[in-house]
Protein backbone atom coordinates (compact mmCIF):
# COMPACT_ATOMS: atom_id res chain seq x y z
CA UNK A 1 0.00 0.00 0.00
CA UNK A 2 1.52 3.08 -0.76
CA UNK A 3 1.65 5.91 1.31
CA UNK A 4 -1.52 8.45 1.71
CA UNK A 5 -0.61 11.77 -0.60
CA UNK A 6 -0.38 14.79 1.19
CA UNK A 7 -2.44 17.20 -0.26
CA UNK A 8 -2.02 20.81 0.78
CA UNK A 9 -5.58 22.88 0.27
CA UNK A 10 -5.18 27.02 -0.32
CA UNK A 11 -6.18 28.07 3.21
CA UNK A 12 -3.44 25.98 4.92
CA UNK A 13 -0.77 26.68 2.35
CA UNK A 14 -1.83 30.72 2.93
CA UNK A 15 -1.58 30.18 6.53
CA UNK A 16 1.66 28.28 6.48
CA UNK A 17 3.15 31.27 4.55
CA UNK A 18 1.78 33.73 6.83
CA UNK A 19 3.49 32.04 9.95
CA UNK A 20 6.64 32.13 7.48
CA UNK A 21 6.20 35.37 6.86
CA UNK A 22 6.14 36.66 10.37
CA UNK A 23 8.97 34.22 11.47
CA UNK A 24 10.96 35.41 9.36
CA UNK A 25 10.29 39.11 10.41
CA UNK A 26 10.71 38.13 13.91
CA UNK A 27 14.23 36.71 13.34
CA UNK A 28 15.61 39.09 10.82
CA UNK A 29 16.18 36.05 8.88
CA UNK A 30 16.96 36.36 5.34
CA UNK A 31 14.57 33.23 4.02
CA UNK A 32 12.51 30.97 5.93
CA UNK A 33 11.36 27.71 4.35
CA UNK A 34 9.07 24.95 4.98
CA UNK A 35 10.82 21.29 3.64
CA UNK A 36 8.91 17.83 3.99
CA UNK A 37 11.81 15.40 5.35
CA UNK A 38 11.44 13.76 2.07
CA UNK A 39 13.19 16.91 0.36
CA UNK A 40 10.19 18.24 -0.73
CA UNK A 41 9.68 22.09 -0.64
CA UNK A 42 6.03 22.97 1.08
CA UNK A 43 6.71 26.92 1.30
CA UNK A 44 9.08 29.74 2.06
CA UNK A 45 8.91 33.34 2.52
CA UNK A 46 11.55 36.20 2.14
CA UNK A 47 14.82 36.85 -0.40
CA UNK A 48 15.56 34.18 -2.24
CA UNK A 49 16.73 35.89 -5.26
CA UNK A 50 19.66 33.66 -6.47
CA UNK A 51 18.42 30.80 -4.42
CA UNK A 52 17.57 27.48 -5.22
CA UNK A 53 15.02 26.71 -3.00
CA UNK A 54 14.47 22.87 -4.98
CA UNK A 55 18.06 22.07 -4.34
CA UNK A 56 18.24 23.59 -1.09
CA UNK A 57 15.26 22.09 0.23
CA UNK A 58 16.38 18.42 -0.65
CA UNK A 59 20.15 19.12 0.42
CA UNK A 60 18.52 20.49 3.80
CA UNK A 61 16.64 17.14 3.76
CA UNK A 62 19.51 14.74 3.16
CA UNK A 63 21.68 16.80 5.52
CA UNK A 64 18.79 16.27 8.49
CA UNK A 65 18.45 12.48 7.44
CA UNK A 66 22.20 12.17 7.97
CA UNK A 67 22.65 13.68 11.59
CA UNK A 68 19.35 11.57 12.60
CA UNK A 69 21.15 8.56 11.67
CA UNK A 70 24.27 9.82 13.17
CA UNK A 71 22.32 10.64 16.45
CA UNK A 72 20.57 6.96 16.40
CA UNK A 73 24.11 5.36 16.06
CA UNK A 74 25.48 7.49 19.15
CA UNK A 75 22.27 6.89 21.42
CA UNK A 76 19.97 10.13 20.70
CA UNK A 77 16.72 9.99 19.20
CA UNK A 78 17.12 12.98 16.89
CA UNK A 79 18.85 16.14 16.74
CA UNK A 80 15.72 18.31 17.47
CA UNK A 81 18.15 21.49 15.93
CA UNK A 82 20.75 21.57 13.15
CA UNK A 83 22.85 24.85 12.96
CA UNK A 84 25.37 25.44 10.17
CA UNK A 85 27.58 29.00 11.12
CA UNK A 86 28.98 30.62 8.27
CA UNK A 87 31.36 33.82 8.40
CA UNK A 88 28.06 35.95 7.28
CA UNK A 89 25.63 33.20 5.82
CA UNK A 90 24.21 30.82 8.88
CA UNK A 91 21.42 27.95 8.38
CA UNK A 92 19.09 27.08 11.39
CA UNK A 93 17.34 23.69 10.58
CA UNK A 94 14.52 23.21 13.24
CA UNK A 95 12.99 19.47 12.99
CA UNK A 96 9.04 19.89 13.56
CA UNK A 97 7.76 15.90 13.01
CA UNK A 98 7.59 15.04 9.56
CA UNK A 99 8.92 18.71 8.07
CA UNK A 100 11.71 21.19 8.54
CA UNK A 101 12.03 24.59 9.33
CA UNK A 102 14.97 26.15 7.71
CA UNK A 103 16.17 29.86 8.15
CA UNK A 104 19.07 31.41 6.31
CA UNK A 105 20.19 34.66 8.23
CA UNK A 106 22.85 36.89 8.07
CA UNK A 107 25.23 39.16 10.77
CA UNK A 108 22.12 41.14 10.75
CA UNK A 109 20.66 38.41 13.42
CA UNK A 110 21.80 36.19 15.55
CA UNK A 111 21.88 32.38 16.81
CA UNK A 112 20.19 32.88 19.39
CA UNK A 113 17.33 35.49 18.30
CA UNK A 114 16.75 32.45 15.59
CA UNK A 115 16.49 29.64 18.08
CA UNK A 116 13.95 31.76 20.48
CA UNK A 117 11.76 33.30 17.49
CA UNK A 118 11.47 29.83 15.67
CA UNK A 119 10.08 28.57 18.83
CA UNK A 120 6.45 29.48 18.38
CA UNK A 121 6.62 29.18 14.75
CA UNK A 122 7.63 25.76 15.21
CA UNK A 123 4.47 25.01 17.38
CA UNK A 124 1.91 26.86 14.82
CA UNK A 125 3.10 24.88 11.70
CA UNK A 126 3.41 21.27 13.82
CA UNK A 127 -0.41 21.80 14.18
CA UNK A 128 -1.18 23.00 10.53
CA UNK A 129 0.88 20.17 8.78
CA UNK A 130 -0.86 17.34 11.39
CA UNK A 131 -4.00 19.33 10.38
CA UNK A 132 -3.12 19.09 6.53
CA UNK A 133 -2.10 15.08 7.44
CA UNK A 134 -5.63 14.66 8.53
CA UNK A 135 -7.33 16.09 5.79
CA UNK A 136 -5.36 14.07 3.33
CA UNK A 137 -6.37 10.61 5.33
CA UNK A 138 -9.96 11.93 5.22
CA UNK A 139 -9.59 13.04 1.12
CA UNK A 140 -7.82 9.30 0.33
CA UNK A 141 -11.07 8.06 1.74
CA UNK A 142 -14.17 10.39 -0.08
CA UNK A 143 -14.70 8.83 -2.98
CA UNK A 144 -15.09 11.86 -4.90
CA UNK A 145 -11.31 12.82 -4.91
CA UNK A 146 -9.72 14.47 -7.99
CA UNK A 147 -7.34 12.23 -8.66
CA UNK A 148 -9.73 9.58 -8.97
CA UNK A 149 -11.09 11.43 -12.22
CA UNK A 150 -7.54 11.16 -13.85
CA UNK A 151 -7.68 8.95 -16.99
CA UNK A 152 -5.18 6.98 -19.09
CA UNK A 153 -5.40 9.47 -21.68
CA UNK A 154 -4.59 12.39 -19.20
CA UNK A 155 -1.37 10.34 -18.72
CA UNK A 156 -0.48 9.23 -21.54
CA UNK A 157 -0.59 12.86 -23.00
CA UNK A 158 2.28 13.88 -20.50
CA UNK A 159 4.42 11.73 -22.47
CA UNK A 160 3.36 12.40 -26.05
CA UNK B 1 5.38 9.71 -0.41
CA UNK B 2 3.92 12.06 -3.14
CA UNK B 3 2.89 15.77 -2.61
CA UNK B 4 -0.14 17.86 -3.91
CA UNK B 5 -0.63 21.38 -3.41
CA UNK B 6 -3.76 23.29 -4.76
CA UNK B 7 -2.42 26.20 -4.16
CA UNK B 8 0.61 26.32 -6.59
CA UNK B 9 -1.45 23.54 -8.46
CA UNK B 10 1.25 21.40 -8.16
CA UNK B 11 1.61 17.32 -7.90
CA UNK B 12 5.23 16.62 -6.48
CA UNK B 13 6.41 12.93 -6.86
CA UNK B 14 10.22 11.09 -5.64
CA UNK B 15 11.42 8.33 -7.94
CA UNK B 16 14.65 6.52 -6.59
CA UNK B 17 17.40 4.85 -9.15
CA UNK B 18 18.69 1.75 -7.28
CA UNK B 19 21.34 -0.80 -8.21
CA UNK B 20 24.72 -2.43 -7.81
CA UNK B 21 27.73 0.30 -7.84
CA UNK B 22 28.98 1.36 -11.27
CA UNK B 23 26.00 -0.05 -13.29
CA UNK B 24 24.76 3.36 -14.76
CA UNK B 25 22.33 5.15 -12.09
CA UNK B 26 24.15 8.21 -12.45
CA UNK B 27 24.59 7.73 -16.09
CA UNK B 28 20.91 8.03 -16.60
CA UNK B 29 20.00 10.94 -14.55
CA UNK B 30 23.01 12.73 -16.54
CA UNK B 31 21.24 11.92 -19.94
CA UNK B 32 17.62 12.95 -18.70
CA UNK B 33 19.68 15.74 -17.56
CA UNK B 34 21.29 16.91 -20.90
CA UNK B 35 18.10 15.65 -23.35
CA UNK B 36 15.70 18.06 -21.24
CA UNK B 37 14.59 21.39 -21.71
CA UNK B 38 15.89 24.27 -19.35
CA UNK B 39 12.87 25.40 -18.35
CA UNK B 40 11.42 21.68 -17.82
CA UNK B 41 14.16 20.59 -15.26
CA UNK B 42 16.22 22.25 -12.28
CA UNK B 43 20.11 21.47 -11.44
CA UNK B 44 21.53 18.34 -11.27
CA UNK B 45 23.01 17.96 -7.97
CA UNK B 46 25.44 15.09 -7.15
CA UNK B 47 27.04 14.59 -4.23
CA UNK B 48 30.06 12.33 -5.45
CA UNK B 49 33.22 11.50 -4.13
CA UNK B 50 36.56 12.34 -6.13
CA UNK B 51 36.49 9.87 -8.48
CA UNK B 52 32.81 10.48 -9.24
CA UNK B 53 31.46 7.42 -7.23
CA UNK B 54 27.67 8.98 -5.69
CA UNK B 55 28.84 9.21 -2.32
CA UNK B 56 24.88 10.14 -0.86
CA UNK B 57 22.81 10.75 -3.74
CA UNK B 58 22.12 12.37 -7.20
CA UNK B 59 19.10 14.39 -7.09
CA UNK B 60 17.35 16.58 -9.88
CA UNK B 61 13.74 18.38 -10.68
CA UNK B 62 11.79 17.62 -13.30
CA UNK B 63 8.66 18.71 -14.40
CA UNK B 64 6.63 16.56 -17.37
CA UNK B 65 3.74 18.50 -18.07
CA UNK B 66 0.17 19.26 -16.44
CA UNK B 67 -2.37 17.19 -15.83
CA UNK B 68 -5.94 18.26 -15.19
CA UNK B 69 -4.25 21.77 -14.46
CA UNK B 70 -1.42 20.45 -12.06
CA UNK B 71 2.47 20.99 -12.70
CA UNK B 72 3.54 17.37 -12.32
CA UNK B 73 6.97 17.24 -10.98
CA UNK B 74 9.24 14.51 -10.08
CA UNK B 75 11.97 14.12 -7.79
CA UNK B 76 14.48 11.88 -9.33
CA UNK B 77 17.26 10.43 -6.97
CA UNK B 78 20.07 7.73 -7.60
CA UNK B 79 21.52 5.57 -4.76
CA UNK B 80 25.10 5.16 -3.92
CA UNK B 81 25.83 1.32 -5.14
CA UNK B 82 28.66 0.71 -3.50
CA UNK B 83 27.66 -2.00 -0.71
CA UNK B 84 29.17 -0.12 1.99
CA UNK B 85 26.87 2.73 1.74
CA UNK B 86 23.94 0.90 2.92
CA UNK B 87 22.52 3.58 5.65
CA UNK B 88 22.49 6.21 2.99
CA UNK B 89 20.70 3.84 0.37
CA UNK B 90 18.09 3.64 3.48
CA UNK B 91 17.98 7.75 4.09
CA UNK B 92 16.97 8.14 0.41
CA UNK B 93 14.34 5.33 -0.45
CA UNK B 94 12.29 7.52 2.56
CA UNK B 95 9.42 8.48 0.90
CA UNK B 96 9.70 6.92 -2.34
CA UNK B 97 7.08 6.82 -4.85
CA UNK B 98 7.93 4.37 -7.37
CA UNK B 99 11.64 2.53 -7.99
CA UNK B 100 13.79 1.79 -11.37
CA UNK B 101 16.46 -0.80 -10.76
CA UNK B 102 19.19 -0.53 -12.74
CA UNK B 103 21.06 -3.64 -13.86
CA UNK B 104 24.78 -4.15 -15.19
CA UNK B 105 23.98 -6.58 -17.93
CA UNK B 106 27.89 -7.53 -18.03
CA UNK B 107 28.22 -11.59 -16.99
CA UNK B 108 30.51 -10.56 -13.85
CA UNK B 109 28.31 -8.84 -12.34
CA UNK B 110 25.49 -10.90 -12.18
CA UNK B 111 25.94 -12.01 -8.46
CA UNK B 112 26.34 -7.91 -7.69
CA UNK B 113 22.72 -7.61 -9.45
CA UNK B 114 21.10 -9.98 -7.67
CA UNK B 115 22.76 -8.54 -4.96
CA UNK B 116 21.74 -4.80 -4.58
CA UNK B 117 17.65 -6.49 -5.82
CA UNK B 118 17.87 -8.11 -2.36
CA UNK B 119 19.55 -4.83 -0.54
CA UNK B 120 16.29 -2.93 -1.86
CA UNK B 121 13.77 -5.50 -0.74
CA UNK B 122 15.20 -5.66 2.62
CA UNK B 123 15.55 -1.79 2.84
CA UNK B 124 12.00 -1.47 1.75
CA UNK B 125 10.89 -3.19 4.23
CA UNK B 126 12.28 -1.70 6.84
CA UNK B 127 10.91 1.82 5.44
CA UNK B 128 7.42 -0.21 5.85
CA UNK B 129 7.26 -1.11 2.10
CA UNK B 130 6.77 -3.89 -0.01
CA UNK B 131 8.10 -3.97 -3.65
CA UNK B 132 5.11 -6.17 -4.69
CA UNK B 133 3.08 -3.19 -4.39
CA UNK B 134 5.08 -0.33 -5.34
CA UNK B 135 5.54 1.46 -8.43
CA UNK B 136 8.53 -0.61 -10.15
CA UNK B 137 10.70 -0.82 -13.32
CA UNK B 138 13.43 -2.75 -14.10
CA UNK B 139 16.25 -1.45 -16.47
CA UNK B 140 19.09 -4.15 -17.72
CA UNK B 141 22.07 -1.29 -18.77
CA UNK B 142 24.90 -1.50 -20.78
CA UNK B 143 23.71 -3.69 -23.72
CA UNK B 144 26.35 -2.18 -25.89
CA UNK B 145 29.13 -4.22 -24.16
CA UNK B 146 30.39 -7.76 -25.59
CA UNK B 147 29.75 -9.82 -22.49
CA UNK B 148 26.53 -9.25 -21.47
CA UNK B 149 23.96 -11.76 -20.26
CA UNK B 150 21.02 -12.87 -23.14
CA UNK B 151 17.26 -10.32 -21.63
CA UNK B 152 15.66 -13.23 -21.17
CA UNK B 153 18.53 -14.73 -19.00
CA UNK B 154 18.61 -11.38 -16.81
CA UNK B 155 14.92 -11.15 -16.39
CA UNK B 156 14.47 -14.76 -15.20
CA UNK B 157 17.09 -13.68 -12.11
CA UNK B 158 15.84 -10.18 -11.79
CA UNK B 159 12.09 -10.52 -12.56
CA UNK B 160 10.16 -9.78 -9.21
CA UNK B 161 6.39 -9.40 -10.11
CA UNK B 162 5.73 -8.70 -14.11
CA UNK B 163 7.33 -5.31 -13.95
CA UNK B 164 8.13 -3.49 -17.26
CA UNK B 165 11.09 -4.37 -18.34
CA UNK B 166 13.96 -2.32 -20.27
CA UNK B 167 16.89 -2.81 -22.49
CA UNK B 168 18.99 0.77 -21.89
CA UNK B 169 22.55 1.77 -23.29
CA UNK B 170 22.06 4.84 -20.38
CA UNK B 171 25.86 5.83 -22.05
CA UNK B 172 24.20 6.50 -25.52
CA UNK B 173 20.45 7.58 -23.76
CA UNK B 174 19.01 4.23 -24.85
CA UNK B 175 16.46 3.20 -23.19
CA UNK B 176 16.56 6.05 -20.41
CA UNK B 177 13.27 7.91 -20.99
CA UNK B 178 11.16 4.65 -21.61
CA UNK B 179 12.25 3.55 -18.56
CA UNK B 180 11.13 6.75 -16.73
CA UNK B 181 7.74 6.72 -18.41
CA UNK B 182 7.17 3.58 -17.37
CA UNK B 183 7.68 3.96 -13.34
CA UNK B 184 6.34 7.74 -13.74
CA UNK B 185 3.29 6.73 -15.09
CA UNK B 186 2.91 3.59 -12.94
CA UNK B 187 3.17 6.34 -9.92
CA UNK B 188 0.45 8.84 -11.80
CA UNK B 189 -1.76 5.45 -11.65
CA UNK B 190 -1.05 4.76 -8.19
CA UNK B 191 -2.15 8.39 -7.45
CA UNK B 192 -5.26 7.73 -9.04
CA UNK B 193 -6.24 4.44 -7.31
CA UNK B 194 -5.86 6.83 -4.01
N1 LIG C 1 29.51 0.82 -21.93
C1 LIG C 1 28.62 1.40 -21.14
N2 LIG C 1 29.04 2.10 -20.07
C2 LIG C 1 28.11 2.68 -19.28
C3 LIG C 1 26.72 2.57 -19.53
N3 LIG C 1 26.06 3.25 -18.57
C4 LIG C 1 26.99 3.76 -17.74
N4 LIG C 1 28.23 3.42 -18.16
C5 LIG C 1 29.53 3.78 -17.55
O1 LIG C 1 29.65 3.11 -16.30
C6 LIG C 1 30.39 3.90 -15.39
C7 LIG C 1 29.63 4.05 -14.09
O2 LIG C 1 28.43 4.77 -14.32
P1 LIG C 1 27.67 5.58 -13.17
O3 LIG C 1 26.43 6.13 -13.77
O4 LIG C 1 28.57 6.52 -12.48
O5 LIG C 1 27.32 4.37 -12.17
P2 LIG C 1 26.49 4.44 -10.82
O6 LIG C 1 25.50 3.35 -10.89
O7 LIG C 1 25.97 5.80 -10.58
O8 LIG C 1 27.63 4.06 -9.75
P3 LIG C 1 27.65 4.41 -8.14
O9 LIG C 1 27.42 5.88 -8.02
O10 LIG C 1 28.97 4.01 -7.63
O11 LIG C 1 26.55 3.61 -7.53
C8 LIG C 1 30.66 5.21 -16.08
O12 LIG C 1 31.95 5.19 -16.60
C9 LIG C 1 29.62 5.25 -17.19
O13 LIG C 1 30.05 6.00 -18.30
C10 LIG C 1 26.30 1.82 -20.68
O14 LIG C 1 25.12 1.67 -20.98
N5 LIG C 1 27.30 1.25 -21.44
MG1 LIG D 1 26.17 7.12 -9.07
Amino acid sequence: MAETPVVIHEHQFLKLKSVLARTCAECAARVVLLVDRDGHPLAFHGDIAGLDTTSFSSLAAGNVAATTSMAKLIGEDVFPAVVHEGERESIFINVIGRSLLVVVFDERSTISLVKLRTKKASFEVGALLDEVARDSELQRQSENSFFAEITDDDIDSLFS
Amino acid sequence: MTFINYASREINCKIVYYGPGLCGKTTNLQHIYDSTAPQAKGKLISLATETDRTLFFDFMPLELGTVRGFKTRFHLYTVPGQVYYDASRKLILKGVDGVVFVADSQEERMDANIESLYNLEENLQTQGYNLMDIPYVLQLNKRDLPNVVPPDELAAELLRKGEPVFEATASQGVGVFDTLKAVAKQVLTELRKG
